[in-house]
Order: structure tokens, then sequence, then C-alpha cells
């Protein structure tokens, strides 16, 4: 049987697309952060804060490596980026109780 | 010879006037007061000239003018028309179907007598 | 050994390499064989002309003297890359949208297509990027030096100025020939894009090399390193390793300003890019690319102060240390390393700014001499355009070694990166802006463009030539004419910052300011506004707006042009698509606004927008654009839909109005034709009663008759015809105020049986005459009624004499029965005659529908009709009933305002 709420469960790619894309704006804000964090501690750059700034670097880019293999991927089909193809229903039965 | 007159008119007043008028002229005046039998009647009596009120009970006057001179033995009788409604197209309709005279009620009675005789070629 | 002569030979060979590819990339392209070139890799690649000579050597040199920071030249772009989302994607996406030549062009065309914002930013990139090109043209001779200097014994350089000329002569022949080739309809450049990605390539690995050479070569692994670095932290002077926030936050926001704005970023960034895929992949193998570059800064720094002797250059460590320690090889490698950043960054930067100065100042100003030609003037259009781009690019590279020739080098020069950067991020507020608020005008940008531009001239750049040079000694320690607020490193007693962050901080805010202020009070013109909505909103738009429409403009003349400007082949091609499009034969399409919006994207692409926007305006005739025109453009779709709406309407309206229309003349027709039927009945019935009274009267003139009794009846004739048109008259009269609505009705309160004993009593005449018996429950009678009695009276007595009229029974009966029925009172006369035919039964109540024949009744056949009338005032009805006994009328009213003396009506109480 199927549930009554499959319309839901179709939109769900839809709507993990458009959380990436939050998540790709948010991106920048973390970087700021991340950034500026050096400053919070006072006094001469040692080893530990290169290492800091370069892992967070680092990090950061790997991030957006993981969001632009999602967003990049039909980002010419679809211009507007704000919905994505319908989902062919699976065949699996979905069932809540 | 007396000159017959038939007139078919529906107002007992006016048909008794008339009938008053001429009867003093010297005509042989027979009345009929409606418009369904008047045909039969004009055939019955044979008048030498026929007074045709419009407005009558059953039939118009127009229709049984219409009737007159469609049939062969009322083709040439001469019809004096009366009629209240004194419109122009009335008179047009009346002169159409074939009518000699049409006068308009109320009607002057000399008017009417000399119309008469001259209808009868008097 | 390298001797000056080998080095010279690589480089010769090296730029023959890059000559092959551009020259191969670019075959490639036009054989449209362009998978490869669009890639994203090489997309990733070309961005890097960011890293100029000047970060190549100088983030060594940075990190030397102030450790981390350098990193920041490198964290701002990061941060743009992989907020990609935000900002780059709607730059882009505009960029290609409205084939976007430069960073001037972007910013003219968003505020209207504007030259002077053109001029303006091309100005300001100009002023902005020389002495970066200065830079780079003197980082490349002092590499040769390092060389010439190193091998004491072996050779001498000649002589900087002289490599310098040979350098910035050779960049302006390679430039010439791979950028100006062509005058390519996107401005896209793939040779020189792909050869920069080879160049990136070279400077990574480069750098890389001489990094792990100095980590695992001589360094002794990460442990030495770190060593090394806690020995330079200690040698280093007091605070030169702490992060200074000022600094930190403000050199990264710059970084990230001067990313977006440099006008070599924005070609590769926007210009150059073919695929919106590539921005994807880009934002993060863009930061990848930073970061490996900037990996081993700092193990080269420490390692060069550690080892190298005290006093030498830390800008040129990457190249000292491989040959102190006699790695020819790989100082060849880390010198090409060099030479790609400074040549990439020069090649692109240079055919940027020679876009800009051509489409903004050159071609304006050949445009303006020729002012209302047709289009056969525009023959040498194509020529002037490349030869303005090759002048350009002379000029620039002229400029930039003049002004190498003039700063004299050395340590005032090294600074000029930061300074160029704040120098072109003014631009910045007005393209953000632009994007992003639909409010920001021209007039805004204009003057936030200059007020940044004057503050970040008078507080960084004019006191970075010295104290020798344009700002005096005594005006920077006291301000212009002692006034201290104006110090050019001290805005407003703001004192103690680092210059570069405040000028930085200073202009950007009071451009900020002034722009937002600007805006928010001037009135952007129509196009502006077209613009406006375009950029902002071109993310959600799924296609360019069209153009606006015009008159008499021959597709033929703008043929002419297009073919000057594009090429005869490239314009004829073009000029067929569109006919066929328009399902047209031939090269002519139909100047439709779509055809006329295209070719001037098109030429965009090749003149800047303001150029092509006033060439096009040229050949249709009037250089200026009627505001209608343009308000017509902006909404069009919103006009479309609102006038479709309108006509929808206006049609609804106009059916209705029709239908009203004709109905309203079928009354009229329908009144008329009665009026002339009324006129018509009462015309006759005035006239017999007056054509016997006339005929009777005549005969009593001439003498009457001899019968004195005959007389008599003659004279009653006369009596009665005379009251029978007094009564018809007064029926008439009756009538025609009960129509008109202008009756007064006097209601009071009366017993129903009283009023039915008026009217009996009224008819007692007739109904004595006809011998009729009328039958009546006077027990029913007595309830009380609020009305005008003597109307209803009226009715009833018409009735009664009717029913004595016309009844033609042999002994005729009336009964009449009242009773209450649901609020009103039901009065009927029922007799027992043989009543109205039913054929007759509709009409009974019309003006002069008599019945019978009987015209002695002496009705005019108006007494129905009027009591008709009287009922609808009283607000009652009469009703002919069918089926009765006999001829049947139902007079039903309302019982009215129930009094409290009146007795009750029984309700529903049948008594018959």
């Amino acid at each position: 049987m199927r549930s009554p709420r499959e319309p839901l469960f179709l939109a769900r790619q839809s709507y993990r697309r458009r959380r990436i894309e939050d998540a790709a704006r948010l991106l920048p804000l973390l970087g700021v952060v991340l950034f500026l964090l050096p400053l919070m501690v006072g006094g001469v750059i040692g080893n530990v804060r290169l290492a800091y700034v370069f892992s967070s670097w680092f990090f950061l880019i790997l991030f957006a490596m993981l969001l632009a293999r999602h967003l990049g991927r039909d980002a010419e089909q679809q211009p507007t980026g704000a919905q994505s193809k319908p989902e062919v229903p699976t065949e699996a039965p979905t069932r809540t109780r | 010879m007396t000159r017959q007159v038939l007139v078919i008119e529906d107002e007992p007043n006016i048909a008794e006037a008339i009938s008053f008028i001429l009867s003093r002229d010297g005509w042989s005046v027979s009345t009929h007061a409606s418009g369904t039998t008047a045909v039969q009647a004009v055939r019955d009596a044979k008048p030498d000239v026929l007074i045709l009120d419009v407005m009558l009970p059953g039939k118009s006057g127009y229709d049984i003018l219409q009737d007159l001179r469609s049939a062969d033995d009322t083709r040439a009788l001469p019809v004096l028309m009366l009629t209240a409604r004194g419109q122009k197209t009335d008179r047009e309709l009346a002169e159409r179907l074939g009518v000699n005279r049409f006068m308009t009620k109320p009607f002057s009675n000399s008017e009417m007598l000399t119309n008469l005789r001259e209808l009868v070629g008097g | 050994m390298l001797t000056f002569n080998t080095l010279v030979g690589v480089c010769f060979l090296y730029v023959i390499m890059l000559f092959l590819v551009a020259f191969v990339a670019d075959k490639r392209a036009r054989r449209s064989k362009v998978r490869f070139l669009s890639s994203p890799m090489i997309y990733t690649l070309s961005l890097s002309v960011f890293c100029t000579a000047w970060t190549f050597y100088g983030a060594v040199g940075y990190a030397a003297r102030s450790g981390l920071e350098f990193v920041t030249i490198y964290l701002g772009p990061t941060l743009v890359m992989i907020g990609w989302w935000w900002f780059l994607r709607k730059l882009v996406r505009v960029g290609r949208s409205q084939r976007v030549t430069s960073i001037a062009d972007l910013v003219s065309s968003r505020y209207g297509k504007s030259n002077l914002l053109g001029v303006l930013v091309t100005l300001i990139a100009v002023i902005g990027t020389t002495p970066y090109i200065a830079l780079q043209l003197q980082s490349v001779t002092l590499s040769f030096a390092v060389f010439a200097r190193d091998r004491s014994a072996g050779w001498v350089i000649p002589d900087l100025e002289q490599t310098a000329i040979w350098v910035a002569g050779g960049l302006a022949l390679f430039t010439i020939l791979f950028g100006t080739r062509n005058l390519d309809v996107n401005e896209r450049h793939h040779g020189v894009v792909t050869a920069i990605a080879v160049e990136a390539v070279v400077k990574l690995v480069a750098l890389m090399a001489v990094g792990i050479f100095v980590v695992w070569g001589i360094g002794g692994g990460p442990q030495g390193i770190s060593a090394a670095m806690e020995q330079a932290i200690q040698a280093a002077p007091e605070g030169a390793w702490s992060l200074q926030g000022g600094r930190w936050v403000g050199l990264t926001f710059l970084s990230a300003a001067a990313f977006l704005t440099l006008p070599r970023m924005f070609q590769v960034l926007v210009v150059e890019n073919v695929d919106e895929r590539q921005l994807a992949t880009a934002s993060w193998a863009f930061p990848l690319y930073l970061f490996l570059m900037s990996l081993f800064v700092i193990p080269i720094a420490v390692v060069g102060l550690a080892i190298l002797p005290k006093g030498e250059n830390p800008d040129l460590f990457v190249l000292t240390l491989p040959l102190y320690f006699e790695q020819d090889g790989l100082a060849m490698l880390a010198f090409l390393g060099g030479f790609s950043s400074a040549t990439s960054m020069v090649i692109v930067a240079s055919i940027a700014l020679a876009t800009m100065v051509s489409n903004h100042i050159i071609m304006p100003l050949w445009l303006s001499t020729r002012l209302g030609v047709d289009a056969s003037e525009y023959r040498d259009a194509r020529q002037i355009l490349l030869s303005a781009r090759r002048l350009s690019i002379v000029g620039i590279l002229a400029l930039g070694y003049f002004y190498y020739r003039i700063s004299g080098g050395g340590a005032a020069l090294a600074a000029i990166g930061l300074i160029s950067f704040a120098g072109v991020a003014q631009v910045l507020p007005a393209m953000a802006g632009g994007l992003f608020w639909r409010g920001a005008s021209r007039s805004g940008a204009v003057a936030g463009l200059i007020t940044g531009f004057a503050i970040w001239a008078y507080t960084l750049f004019l006191p970075s030539f010295g104290e020798a040079g344009v700002i005096s000694a005594s005006v920077l320690a006291d301000g212009p004419w002692g006034i201290a607020a104006l110090r050019p490193q001290a805005l407003f007693g703001v004192d103690g910052l680092d210059p570069v962050v405040h000028a930085l901080f200073w202009s950007l805010i009071l451009n900020c300011s002034v722009f937002v202020s600007v805006s928010l009070l001037s009135f952007p013109s129509p196009l502006e506004r077209l613009q406006a909505a375009q950029f902002v909103n071109v993310l959600d738009q799924s296609g360019p707006a069209r153009g606006r429409s015009f008159n008499a403009a021959t597709s033929e003349d703008l043929l002419v042009m297009a073919q000057e400007i594009m090429g005869s082949d490239q314009a004829q091609a073009w000029f067929q698509a569109q006919a066929e499009q328009q399902g047209k034969q031939g090269y002519l399409p139909d100047t439709t606004p779509d055809f006329i919006g295209r070719l001037e994207r098109e030429l965009s692409g090749l003149v800047g927008t303001a150029t092509a926007h006033a060439m096009i305006g040229q050949i249709l005739g009037g250089t200026t654009v009627s505001v209608d025109d343009l308000l017509a453009v902006a909404d069009e779709t919103q006009q479309m839909l609102e006038q479709t709406s309108q006509l929808e309407a206006k049609q609804l309206e106009l059916t209705t109005t029709a239908r009203q229309l004709s109905e309203v003349n079928e009354k009229l027709t329908q009144l008329s034709i009665q009026k002339d039927a009324f006129l018509s009945q009462i015309s006759h019935e005035l006239r017999t009663p007056m054509t016997s009274i006339r005929a009777f009267s005549e005969i009593l003139r001439d003498g009457g008759a001899n019968d004195p009794e005959a007389a008599a009846r003659h004279a009653s004739i006369i009596h009665d015809e005379s009251v029978r048109l007094t009564r018809l008259l007064d029926d008439l009269l009756d009538l025609s105020v009960l129509e008109n609505g202008q009756v007064q009705l006097y209601p009071r309160r009366e017993v129903m049986r009283d009023v039915l004993d008026r009217a009996i009593a009224a008819t007692s005449s007739v109904i004595d005459q006809e011998k009729m018996h009328i039958h009546r429950n006077r027990s029913d009678e007595g309830g009380a009624l609020y009305t005008d009695t003597d109307r209803l009276a009226q009715v009833f007595i018409n009735l009664i004499s009717n029913a004595a009229k016309y009844c033609d029974a042999k002994d005729k009966r009336l009964a009449i029965r009242v009773r209450q029925r649901g609020g009103r009172l039901q009065v009927d006369f029922v007799d027992n005659g043989s009543g109205v035919p039913l054929e007759s039964q509709s009409m009974i109540f019309e003006k002069f529908s008599r019945l019978s024949d009987q015209a002695a009744a002496g009705g005019a056949g108006l007494g129905l009709a009027i009591c008709r009338e009287i009922m609808d005032k009283l607000d009652g009805s009469i009703t002919y009933l069918p089926g009765q006994s006999g001829a049947a009328f139902r007079v039903t009213l309302p019982i009215g305002t129930q009094s409290p003396f009146g007795r009750r009506w029984p309700s529903d109480i049948n008594h018959l």
C-alpha cells in the first residue's frame, strides 16, 4: 500500500537540493568565522596556529568540493536551481504507520 | 327605383344615424353588425353601394373588402369605408385594397350623402 | 653552468612553447572542438592569473617579514570562490546573458549603458593596474639580475632597463598576436586562456618543487622547519609575527574585493567563462590551487632567513635558495615559474585593459566624430576596433614600463600590490550594489566611484610615491594647510591604523555611503531601471528580455554595419540564421525588437554595451530612445498581460452594453408600438361616440325627425354618447395618473365589510338593471384594513359592474368571498356566467381589451387595466381565477398594519 504522504517523499530530492544550496550559501560565512578565530588568541603565531589556519582552509576546500559536486551537476540544465527533476516513484512500497 | 345601400357597422348608434340620414334621402337601407357574416350579407342584400366600417367584431373591414374584391359578383361593388382611426396608413391600405371612398369618423352627413350619390352615379 | 644565453634561450623556448599551445588551442576552438578547452580545469587554472610574480616571489618575502599574514591574500579569494553560489554565480550569469566584455562594461551596462561610468571604471582600472604591470616587469628584471649577480664571474646582465624593455615588448607582441587576432563575438580568447593554464601549472610545479627541496632537501623535514620558524620568530623584530587584527581582516577583505574587481580577474572569471559548471568545479579547485601555492611559503621563508646571508632580499628567496645550493635546474624552473606568473598577469591584464580602453574611450570618441552617418560609414569600424585594441595593448605596456622607469623600482614598487588592490576595489560597491539592489542608480555609482577613488588616491596612492612625491612631507605630517583632520594617513583623526587598512576603510566606507545615499535620492532613467531589473533578477530569467521596437530601420543598413564590425562572413551567417528563425529566406530578417535586441548583444560582445547601443541607435535614426519606448520594454510582459485583461474586460463590458442596448432598443420599439397602438385605440374610442353625437346633432340641426318620439330618442343618444365620452376621458386620466405613479394614496382604517357595502351601493343601479343577485358572508368581512379604501372600493365597483354587464347567465349571481391566506387578504368575485375564454385570460387586464362587442356596455376597455394599476399601488394584485363556475377575479392585498383596535382576521377558514 502506498502511503498517503507520498508527495512529501517525492519532493525529497528537490528539498535536499535546496538545503544543499543553503549550505553553499552558508559556507563562506563558516569560512569567515574559521579565519577570524586565530584573532581571538593573541600573541605570536606558532606552529599550532599555522597548522590551524591551513587545516581549516583545507577543510573548507573539501566541503566546497562536496557541495560543488551536487550543485554543479545540473547547474547548466536548471538555471533557476529551484527545482529538480521529478523523481520516478520507487517500486518498493513505502509504508508508514 | 330606390337605391339599395347596406351599412356594415357594429356601433348601433352610428348605424341608426346612418340609416336615418339615408332613409330620409330616399335610400333603401339595411344594416348588419357582424364582421364575420358581412360578406354573405352583401351577397344576400345585393346593395347598390356598401358602407363598411373598419373596426368590426370578428373580421376587419379590410378583410371584408379584400374578399369582396376577389369575388366576381362583388368586384365592382362601390364601397364607402368608414373608420374611427384617421391615420394615413389606414387610408393607404384601404385604397390599395380598392376602396372607392374613404371617410373618417366623425363625418358630415351631407358629405356622406354626396359621396354615396357619386358612387351610384347619381 | 647557466649562462645568460642559456637563460634567454630557455625563456625563448618557453615562450615559443606558449605560442604553440595558444596557437593549437585557438585552432581547435575555431573548429569548435572546445570540449577540452571548456573543461573546468582549464578555467580553474586560468584563474591563477591572480597569482602574479608579486605573489610568486613576494609571498615568501612577505612571510619573511610579517609571518602568516601573507596568507590573507589567498584567504579572500578562497572565501569568494567557496561562496560562489552567492555572488559569482550571479555575476557570471549576468556577464553571459548581457555579453559583458569587461568590468567597465558590466558597470556601464548595469547603470543604463552609461559611457561615463565605463570611462570612469576604465580610468580606475588603468591607474590601478599600470603600477602592477610595472611590478611584473620589475620582478622579471630582478630575477634576471639574480642570475647575473650570482654568476659574478660568468656574465654581466647588460642593463636592467634593457631587459625590462625587451620583456615588455615581447609581452606586447604575444598579447597582440593572441589577444587581438580575431574579434571574437564572445570576447573569449581560447589560445590565451590555454597558454595561461599551462603557465599556471608551471608556476605551481616550480613553487612546490622549490618547497619540497627546501623542506626535505635542506630544511630537515617538518621538524627542521618548525625549529627554523621558532628561530625566525625570535630573530624577527617585535610584533612582526603576531597577528594584527585590523590588517588580517582588512587584507582578507581587500583581496576578496580585488579578486572580483581586478580587470584581469574579471576577464578570466566572467568573460572567458564558457559554462556555468566550470564555476562549480573552480569553487573548490581554485582554493586548492591557492592552498598549494601557499603551503611552502613559510618553510621557504624561514629556511631562507636561517641559511642565506643577512641582507639577502627575501622577495627572491625562491630563486636564491636553489642557486645558493647550486641547483641550477631547480633555479631555472623557479625562474620560469616567476616568469610565467609575470607574463600571464601582464597578458591578461593588458587584454582586459585594452578591451576597456578601446570600447569605452576610443570607440565612443571615434563614434562621436561620425554622428548622424549611415551604415556605410562604418566600413572601417572593424579595422579601427582592432587597431584600437592593439594600440591600447602597446600603450598599456608602455605605461607600465615608464612607470617602472620613473618609480625606479625598489621597495616603493613592491608595496604597490596592495595599493593597486585597494584602488580597483573601489568598483566593488557599484558592482555588488548593481547586482543585488535594484535601487542602485547611475548617479549613485558615479558619485561613489569618484569619492572612493579620490580618497584612495589621497590617502594611499599619492603618499606611496614617497615624501618627495606628489604629497609633501609636511602635508603628510600635518595635513594640508595644517588641518590635522585632513592628514592623508590619519583622516578625521583616525590615527594609528595601518595605512592600507586606513585607506581601505575610509575610501570604501565613504564610497558606499555616497553610493547608497545618492542612489536613494536620485531617480534612475528608464533604461537604468530596465537594466537594473535584468541584472538583479538574472537568476529568475529564463531568457534575456526583449528589446524595444523601432520604426524605420532597414535591416540592410544593420547588415552593412554588422559586417564591418563582425566581419562579412560571420555577419552574413548570423543574419541568415536570424532570418531563418523568422521563417524568411535570404540575409535580411525583419527588424523586430527581438532581432534588434539580439544584434545589440551580439555587437556589444565586440565593442561594449554602450557603444553597441549608440551604434544601433545611430543606424536606427535617433541616438536617444524615447522614455515611452523604454518603459514599454521594461514592463512589456506586464503590459501585455494588462492589455489583454483590459481588452477582455472591455470586450465583456461592450458585450454587456450591446446586450443592454439591444434590450433597451427592443423595449423602446415595443413601447413605440404600444404607444402607436394606444393612440390609435384612443382615437377610435373617442371618435366612435363623437360620430354618433355629430351625426345626430346634424340631423337635429337640419330639422330633425318629424316624429317627436324619434327626435327625443336622437337627443338621448347624443346625451348617452357624451356621458360615455366623459367617462372615457375620466378613465384615461385616471389610468395616466396611476401609471405615472403620481397618484396620491390616502390610506385609512376601515372594515372590509364597509368597503364592500359602499362598492355595492355605488353599483346598485346597474345591479338592479341587470337583476343580479349578490352573495356575501358578512361575518367574514369584519377584519380591519389599513389602505386607501376609496381606491379599493373603485376596484370592487369595477368588478361588480363588469359582472353585472357581462355575465351571460339567465339568472345572474355574484359571490363575494373574503378570507385570509398567509398574511394577505383575498377577495374573490365569482359569477355564474360562462367566464372568460382561456385564450383571452392573459389579455383582459390590457388597455382597451374589451372582450365583448357589446359597445353598449359603455366601457372603453380600461376598467380592468385601471384595477390592475390600483392594486399595484396598494401592494396587492388582481388576477383572473380560471376553473371556477364563471368569471372569477381574485383581489389580493396585504392586511396592512395591524391595529390594536381591529379584530384579527380569522385565519384560513373557508366559509363557503
